[in-house]
């Protein structure tokens, strides 16, 4: 400002009433520069001949104008992220996201166990002490970038790669948040970090195949002896039906045989009864109602005289073998 | 004209103002030269301050920590493993010390190339002098969790490496080392970490295939517990199904011995009464077995003498009656 005023020292020596033009002007440019606004989300921070002066909140603030006082607007409210090895269109701040050549080295870690892994995550933070942001730090965003990488390789490298992949990431995710915020303090970045969440972490390319095999092979595993129980399944029960099967058989057997020979023997208990009475006559009788009943099932029958034994080897007995089969 | 002395006035003094004053910022700190010789103490506070014009000039020097992003290079670890390694560190131009600064390095380039230097030559002798598992590890208590399914079986798949001192402990002999060679600068050196490490180009080949063996040898053991637990399975299976059978043979074989001796104790007490019964029931048995084992192809010659035809021959057939009837019948 104060140059202007010497590159129209000419002017105003020649005319008067452009000098109070001039000093006018002055007044209503240093009116409307000393006007400014802190979003509702931020803060400012004033500074006076370039000393922090104060902190104001939001709302419509005023300075002193021609450079004497200097704001910086910081959106000390709102959550910033950090993006790791991998990075989402439209960031939220410079330091969103690495060029995207760099990503594929942000993201390869070494593990515990000497193998390797490729991990993404994000930060989120907020800037929760505007003085240290703006004066203590050159470049904090800048800073929290590499911290945050150290500070997740520090983190990794004490884990083994199954732990990285699957089992460890909740516990990851908590031990870096709070390495990183203790790291951050002691750097007196002004930031303070919310949240650090692991995004993808996989197996380096190469061997992915490998680790999908043992993911493979487990259900492989599973499926093996889903079958053999299936199998398992299928034929014990049916045998215990099976065995029941026979044991009522038996017992029905068992059944059978008693009541039957309970009934012959009331039977021949009954007949001896009427035996007992006439033994001989009974027996004739029984006798001769059998062979009454019997005789006439027979096939060929030969009535020889007693005396006549000599017809016996003239019969062709074995036509009665071959009658059978015709 | 009274207004235009004012002016002129005004005006002067502005110009006296701006020649005799410079502000100091927050953010850093000013050495006075005069005629390039630094005099008086630095400004360190942020504020106006006051110079001699025209004599007097103004050299800022920056107060704030600052970042140093070192370059990635290549080096080897003490069991000649190499590595690409990035490293990062935070310095300052300390109040106390900013005149050697100024007079050693004057700006800010010169002292990054400083710290390349430094820094770069004091990592690479702390890598060398450690195992690769060194500057990988931190927590040398760490007991690392375990998939239980992953790690059944023989192979150290699933544990960490043991270490003696860990990556901080590294990072802190390279900062004891680096930092009194830059104090002499006047560089305040606040801290150096690790910022990547990855393995070159071979030994990342090797690495994955060690990865690839490690995760196939997992790979086999599941199939082969697959392949014995569906045995053991079976095995039971076959067990259970045997003895279902045999158990089932068992009982049956009970229920038919107990039926059969039962019934044998029911007729032995019906027949066995006394030798009337026992002859009678012989009879009996006689007689049903007639029925039963002769049958329609049974051929049956009975002579003449027989309980059936005695009567045949030795009636006395009266006289008129033929006796061809008989003949007759053959």
């Amino acid at each position: 400002m104060s140059q202007q005023i010497e590159i129209n020292i000419p002017d105003l020596l020649r005319k008067g009433f452009v000098l109070w033009i001039l000093v006018g002007l002055l007044v209503v440019v240093g009116f409307i520069t000393s006007m400014y606004t802190v979003q509702a989300e931020s803060e400012g921070v004033v500074l006076r001949f370039g000393k922090y002066h104060k902190t104001v909140d939001p709302g419509l603030r005023f300075k002193l104008p021609f450079g004497i006082d200097n704001v910086y607007v910081l959106p000390v409210r709102r959550q910033l992220k950090q993006e790791y090895g991998y990075g989402t269109a439209g960031g939220s701040n410079d330091s969103q996201f690495a060029e995207s050549r760099t990503r594929s080295r942000e993201k390869s870690m070494v593990t515990g166990d000497l193998n390797a892994a490729e991990v993404e995550w994000v930060v989120q933070y907020r800037i929760n002490n505007a003085r240290n942001y703006l004066f203590k730090v050159l470049d904090p965003e800048g800073t929290l970038r590499y911290l945050s990488e150290s500070v997740m390789r520090t983190v990794i490298g004490d884990r083994t790669v199954d732990e990285v992949i699957t089992i460890g990431r909740q516990e990851i995710e908590e031990e870096a948040r709070d390495r990183l915020d203790d790291a951050v303090k002691k750097f007196q970045l002004g930031i303070a970090i919310d949240q650090i969440q692991l995004q993808n972490v996989n197996p380096p390319p190469p061997v992915q195949a490998s680790f999908n095999e043992v993911n493979q092979a487990q259900q492989e595993r599973e499926r093996m002896i889903n079958e053999a129980n299936g199998e398992y399944n299928k034929e014990v029960p049916r045998s215990r039906g099976v065995a029941d099967q026979k044991i009522q058989a038996a017992q029905g057997y068992a059944l059978k045989r008693v009541n039957e020979a309970l009934g012959d023997v009331a039977r021949f208990n009954a007949m001896y009864g009427e035996y007992k009475k006439a033994p001989e006559v009974t027996k004739t009788r029984l006798y001769w109602e059998s062979m009454k009943e019997m005789v006439p099932k027979m096939g060929k029958k030969i009535i020889l005289d007693e005396d006549a034994s000599q017809i016996l080897p003239l019969l062709q007995l074995n036509q009665d073998g071959n009658g059978g089969n015709r | 004209m009274k207004a235009q002395l004012y002016a002129i006035f005004i005006i002067l003094f502005f110009i006296a103002f701006y020649l005799c004053t410079f502000v100091v910022q927050e953010t850093e700190q000013v050495i006075i030269t005069q005629f390039g010789k630094p005099v008086g103490e630095p400004k360190t506070e942020a504020g106006l301050h006051f110079k001699i014009p025209f004599i007097q000039e103004v050299n800022r020097i920056e107060k704030r920590f600052l970042p140093w992003n070192g370059p990635s290079s290549e080096m080897s670890t003490k069991d000649k493993t190499y590595l690409i390694i990035d490293t990062f560190a935070r310095w300052r131009i300390s109040e106390d010390n900013v005149t050697i600064y100024f007079e050693s390095l004057r700006d800010e380039r010169r002292a990054l190339s400083r710290l390349d230097d430094i820094l770069g030559s004091a990592t690479r002798n702390a890598v060398a002098k450690h195992e690769l598992i060194e500057i990988i590890r931190t927590n040398k208590d760490r007991v690392a969790q375990t998939d239980e399914a992953l790690v059944q079986g023989i192979g150290k798949v699933g544990t960490l490496y043991p270490i003696k001192i860990g990556r901080g402990k590294v990072e802190d002999e390279i900062f004891t080392n680096a930092r009194p060679k830059l104090a002499k600068f006047g560089i305040e050196l606040l801290d150096i970490r690790f910022k990547r490490i990855n393995y070159n180009e071979t030994v990342r080949r090797r690495i994955y295939e060690r990865m690839v063996s490690e995760r196939q040898q997992i790979a086999a053991r599941f199939r082969s517990e697959g392949e014995g637990e569906a045995a053991k399975i079976t095995g039971k299976k076959e067990l259970d199904l045997q003895e279902i059978e045999s158990e089932a043979y068992k009982t049956v074989q009970e229920i038919y011995g107990e039926a059969d001796a039962k019934a044998s104790a029911i007729y032995a007490e019906a027949y066995d009464q006394g030798p009337e019964t026992s002859e009678f029931y012989g009879f009996l048995k006689t007689l049903e077995s007639y029925q039963e084992v002769l049958n329609k192809d049974t051929s049956l010659i009975l002579s003449t003498g027989s309980p059936l035809f005695q009567l045949f021959k030795s009636f006395t057939v009266q006289p008129g009656s033929s006796p061809s009837d008989t003949a007759s019948e053959q």
